[in-house]
C-alpha cells in the first residue's frame, strides 16, 4: 500500500509520553503550537486507542431478521462480494451484522428487505422449486444473473431488480466501511498530517498534472 | 404566568452563542462590560465530545444519518432539520427547510469554514441592476472589521485583485489535491476562473491555536480548536474576561420591555426544569439566527408594540433569503484505479471558483460560486452507491468487487451557492396554531424562488456539466428539468438564512439603522444574518461575523460616550 503520510525524514522514531499526547489532544485554545510529525501521530494513536477502549467487542446478536432470512442475507452477501486475493467476503468483514443492525436503526428499510427477501425465494421456487439458501450454485447464479443486472428490461422482473439493487448498495457499505474494506480501497487518510506537502508525483502523474 | 426573575442588572444581554453572539460577547466583555449569554442547547466541547479521527466501523451505524445527525452521527452540530418538541411549519404550497443548531457555538459547528468577503458590489445592486435594495453601509465601512476579523480568526487563501472578490489577511493557503489540479485544467479551459479557496482552518499556528493536522473532519469539531467555531475562538477569551455567565438551555421566549419602550431585557425557559425566567439587560443583543430572532421579536407583542417588537415597519420575518444550492457529481474515468495516497487535506475544497462572468450578458441578474470536491474520502455511509451509474449495469461477484476498487475516489462534484434575491412571497410569520413544546408559538414559512434563481439554476448546471465533460467524463444524474427547478434544492436547504430584520436608512421598510440597533428600540440590537439586505453568494457566516463586531464595537463605543 502505498501511503504519503507526510512524515518529515528526522520525526519517525521520536516517542511522546501518553500524557504529553493527551495534553495536546485536549490543549484548549492557549496553548500555542505546532505539530511535529511525530506528535501528530501519537495524538492519533492516543484518539484510536481512547476509543476502542471505549467499545468492548461482543457478539453480535441478531434483532430483525429471521433465522431463514439471516442464512439469505449470508449466502447473498458473499455472492456479491465473495472472497478474492486482496479481500476477505462480505460475512467476513461484518455485513449481514451490520444489515440487521441497519434495519432496527432505520426501520423504514424493513418492509422493502423483508419483501426483498421473500421475493428472492419466490423467484428461486418458481424456477428451481427450493427456496435461495437451499439452491445450488448455479441455481443461485442463474437467478442472479436475471436481477443482478440494471440492464435487463424484463417488466416481470423489475422489483427484483430494484432490491437487489439496495441490497448491493448495503452491502457495498457494510463492506467497504468495515476495516477489511478501506484497507482493501487503500484509504491512507484519517491519519495527523503535520505538515501538508500535497499529492504525491504518482498521482500527479497519472492525471498529468503538476505544481 | 409566574416570572422567576433574577436580581442582577446586566449590560448586556445576548441571544444565541453562534458566530453573531460569540463575536459579540468577545467584543463587549472585553471592553468591559458584563454579560449575559443564552443559549438554547447544551455545553459542547470539541476537545471532548467530537468524534473526530473515528473511523466508519467504529459506529454499528458507519457513520449513517440518524434524525438528529442529518449529515451524518459524526457531525459536530446537534439540532437538525427536526428537532423534538420544536416544530415549525410551511404556508400551503411552500416548502421551506429549516435547519437549527442547539448547542453551545449554534451551528458554527456546522459549516464548510468557507469564509468569503462581500465584495463593494454586493452592498449597492439595487443601484446596479435595479433589484433589491441597498444596504446602508458600504465595503469601505465594514473592511476594517473583515480586516481584523481576518487576523483573529485565522483564513487562508490567495491575493487575487479580483474587483468584487475582496483579498483578506491570508495565511498560506495549501496545495491543491491532485483532482483539483485536474479540475482546474478544464476550469482554465473553460476561462472560469478557479483559485484558492477561503477558508477559517488555520494553515500556520495563530493566537495560541495550532495549525490544522489535516484530517478532513473539520464538521465533526475539530478537538485542536485548528478551525473556527465559536467556543473555539470567540468564547474563551470572552470567558477569560470573567464578564460572561453563560446559561445553557435557555430557550429565549420574549425580549421585555418597559413601557417607555425600551428593552429591558429577555424571558426564558430553562429547559431543565421548564420554567420561566427573566434576565435583566440595559442592552440586549440578539443573535438567535435570522429566523429565531424574528420569532422573538414577532412573538414579544405588548400594547406599545402590538405587532412585535422592533416592528412598526412590518418587516420583521420579511426579506428572507437562501443561497440558491444544487450539486452534479461527476465520474471522470481519468481518475480510475487512483493512486492511493492520502488526500484528506483542510477539509473542504482546497480551490473553489468565484463568480466570473458579468450578468449584462445573461439572462439572470446575479452570480454564484462553485464549491468542489471529490476524491478519495474515508469510506462512509452509502460509499459507491448505484455502482450501476458507473459501470452501467450493477452485477455481482468478483467483477463486481474490482469495479468498486476500480471506481472508489473517481469522482468529483460541483456545487453552486447563488445570489437569491427578496421576494414578497418568501417570508416567515408567526403560525396562529401552533406552538412548540415550551408554550412559545412557532414560525410558519412561505418559500418561493423566482425566475431570477431559476434560470441562475439552469446555467449552474449547464457548467456544471461542461466542466465534467472537459475532464472527459460523465455526470451521474441527468439534467432536470425546468418543472424541476433545474434541481434547485428548497429554500432554506443551503443553511444561509438573511434578512429577516434587515437594515435600512428608512424605518418604514427596514427594521435596523446602519449600525444594526433596532430604529423603534434604542437599546435593542441584532448581530446575526438577520440585518443583510441582500444575500451575496459569499457564505454569510464571515460577513455576520465583521458585522456583529461593527455592532459590538459601537456599542461600547456608544456606551462609553454616554450615548446609549
Amino acid at each position: 500500500m502505498v501511503s504519503n503520510r507526510m512524515r518529515r525524514p528526522d520525526a519517525g522514531g521520536t516517542r511522546m509520553s501518553r500524557r504529553r499526547a493527551l495534553a495536546l489532544l485536549t490543549a484548549g485554545p492557549v496553548a500555542a503550537m505546532t505539530w511535529t510529525s511525530a506528535e501528530a501521530e501519537q495524538a492519533h494513536e492516543h484518539a484510536t486507542q481512547a476509543r476502542a477502549q471505549a467499545q468492548p467487542a461482543s457478539a453480535y446478536k441478531r434483532k430483525f431478521f429471521t433465522a431463514h432470512e439471516y442464512a439469505t442475507v449470508g449466502v447473498l452477501v458473499d455472492l456479491i462480494l465473495p472472497r478474492d486475493e486482496r479481500s476477505g467476503s462480505a460475512t467476513e468483514a461484518g455485513v449481514p451484522e451490520f444489515m440487521d443492525f441497519m434495519m432496527v436503526d432505520q426501520p423504514r428499510r424493513q418492509v422493502a428487505m423483508r419483501g426483498g427477501l421473500a421475493l428472492l425465494d419466490t423467484l428461486s421456487q418458481a424456477r428451481c422449486g427450493k427456496r435461495f439458501v437451499s439452491a445450488t450454485d448455479p441455481e443461485r447464479r442463474a437467478l442472479l444473473d436475471e436481477i443482478a443486472y440494471t440492464s435487463n428490461a424484463d417488466p416481470g422482473l423489475s422489483h427484483a431488480i430494484a432490491f437487489f439493487s439496495s441490497f448491493r448498495d448495503l452491502t457495498a457499505t457494510g463492506f467497504f466501511t468495515s476495516k477489511m474494506g478501506v484497507a482493501d480501497l487503500q484509504y491512507v487518510g484519517n491519519v495527523f498530517v503535520a505538515d501538508w506537502t500535497g499529492c504525491p508525483d504518482a498521482a500527479l502523474e497519472k492525471l498529468g498534472v503538476k505544481y | 404566568m409566574q416570572i422567576i426573575r433574577q436580581p442582577k442588572l446586566y449590560d448586556v444581554c445576548i441571544v444565541g452563542s453562534g458566530a453573531g453572539g460569540g463575536m459579540a460577547a468577545k467584543v463587549l466583555c472585553e471592553a468591559g462590560a458584563d454579560v449575559v449569554m443564552l443559549e438554547a442547547g447544551p455545553m459542547w466541547d470539541a476537545a471532548k465530545d467530537s468524534k473526530m479521527s473515528a473511523w466508519s466501523y467504529d459506529s454499528p451505524r458507519r457513520g449513517a444519518a440518524t434524525p438528529s445527525k442529518p449529515f451524518g452521527e459524526f457531525d459536530g452540530c446537534l439540532g437538525g432539520w427536526d428537532i423534538d418538541g420544536e416544530p415549525y411549519t410551511q404556508a400551503a404550497g411552500s416548502t421551506f427547510d429549516w435547519f437549527r443548531g442547539r448547542m453551545l457555538g449554534g451551528r458554527t459547528n456546522h459549516w464548510g469554514r468557507i469564509s468569503l468577503r462581500m465584495g463593494p458590489d454586493d452592498f449597492r445592486r439595487k443601484s446596479l441592476d435595479g433589484l433589491g435594495d441597498d444596504w446602508p453601509i458600504g465595503y469601505d465601512d465594514i473592511k476594517p472589521y473583515y480586516d481584523r476579523l481576518d487576523r483573529l480568526v485565522g483564513i487562508f487563501g490567495s491575493i487575487e485583485h479580483l474587483p468584487n472578490e475582496p483579498d483578506g489577511v491570508f495565511l498560506p493557503a495549501p496545495k491543491p489535491r491532485c483532482y483539483e489540479l485536474l479540475i482546474k485544467q478544464a476550469a482554465d479551459r473553460l476561462k472560469i476562473t478557479c483559485i484558492a479557496n477561503r477558508l477559517s482552518i488555520l494553515t500556520q499556528p495563530l493566537n495560541g491555536r495550532p495549525a490544522c493536522h489535516y484530517c478532513g473532519q473539520c464538521g465533526r469539531g475539530c478537538a485542536t480548536h485548528s478551525n473556527f467555531s465559536s467556543p473555539s475562538v470567540l468564547l474563551p477569551p470572552a470567558l477569560a474576561t470573567g464578564k460572561l455567565r453563560l446559561i445553557t438551555g435557555a430557550m429565549a421566549r420574549e425580549v421585555l420591555t418597559d413601557p417607555s419602550g425600551l428593552a429591558t431585557g429577555v424571558s426564558y425557559v430553562n429547559k431543565a426544569d421548564r420554567r420561566d425566567y427573566a434576565v435583566r439587560a440595559r442592552i440586549v443583543v440578539l443573535a438567535a439566527s435570522a429566523c429565531e430572532t424574528a420569532r422573538l421579536l414577532l412573538n414579544s407583542t405588548s400594547g406599545r408594540f402590538p405587532d412585535g417588537v422592533a416592528n412598526s415597519s412590518g418587516a420583521v420575518g420579511r426579506n428572507l433569503t437562501d443561497s440558491t444550492g444544487l450539486g452534479v457529481t461527476g465520474h471522470i474515468p481519468k481518475m480510475e484505479h487512483g493512486v492511493a495516497h492520502n488526500e484528506d487535506g483542510a477539509s473542504g475544497a482546497h480551490l473553489y471558483m468565484p463568480w466570473w462572468l458579468d450578468n449584462k450578458n445573461l439572462d439572470f441578474p446575479r452570480g454564484y460560486h462553485i464549491e468542489l470536491g471529490g476524491g478519495r474520502r474515508m469510506p462512509g455511509f452509502g460509499v459507491l452507491g448505484a455502482i450501476q451509474r458507473f459501470n452501467g449495469v450493477g452485477g455481482y461477484g468478483t467483477s463486481l468487487k474490482e469495479d468498486y476498487r476500480r471506481f472508489y475516489g473517481a469522482t468529483v462534484n460541483f456545487a453552486g451557492r447563488g445570489e437569491m434575491i427578496p421576494n414578497p412571497d418568501t417570508y416567515c410569520e408567526i403560525d396562529p396554531n401552533v406552538v412548540d413544546a415550551y408554550g412559545i408559538p412557532v414560525l410558519r414559512f412561505h418559500a418561493k424562488f423566482s425566475d431570477h434563481e431559476v434560470l441562475q439554476a439552469k446555467h449552474m448546471q449547464e457548467t456544471f456539466r461542461e466542466l465534467i465533460h472537459t475532464m472527459g467524463g460523465t455526470p451521474l444524474t441527468p439534467m432536470p428539468t425546468r418543472a424541476e427547478n433545474y434541481g434547485l434544492e428548497n429554500v432554506g436547504r443551503i443553511i444561509h438564512e438573511v434578512g429577516t430584520t434587515r437594515m435600512g436608512s428608512d424605518p418604514s421598510t427596514s427594521v435596523l439603522n446602519a449600525n444594526c440597533q433596532a430604529h423603534d428600540v434604542k437599546n435593542l440590537f441584532i448581530a446575526d444574518g438577520g440585518p443583510f439586505v441582500s444575500n451575496a453568494h459569499k457564505n454569510c457566516t464571515w460577513t455576520i461575523l465583521a458585522l456583529a463586531m461593527r455592532t459590538a464595537d459601537h456599542i461600547a463605543r456608544a456606551r462609553n460616550q454616554g450615548t446609549l
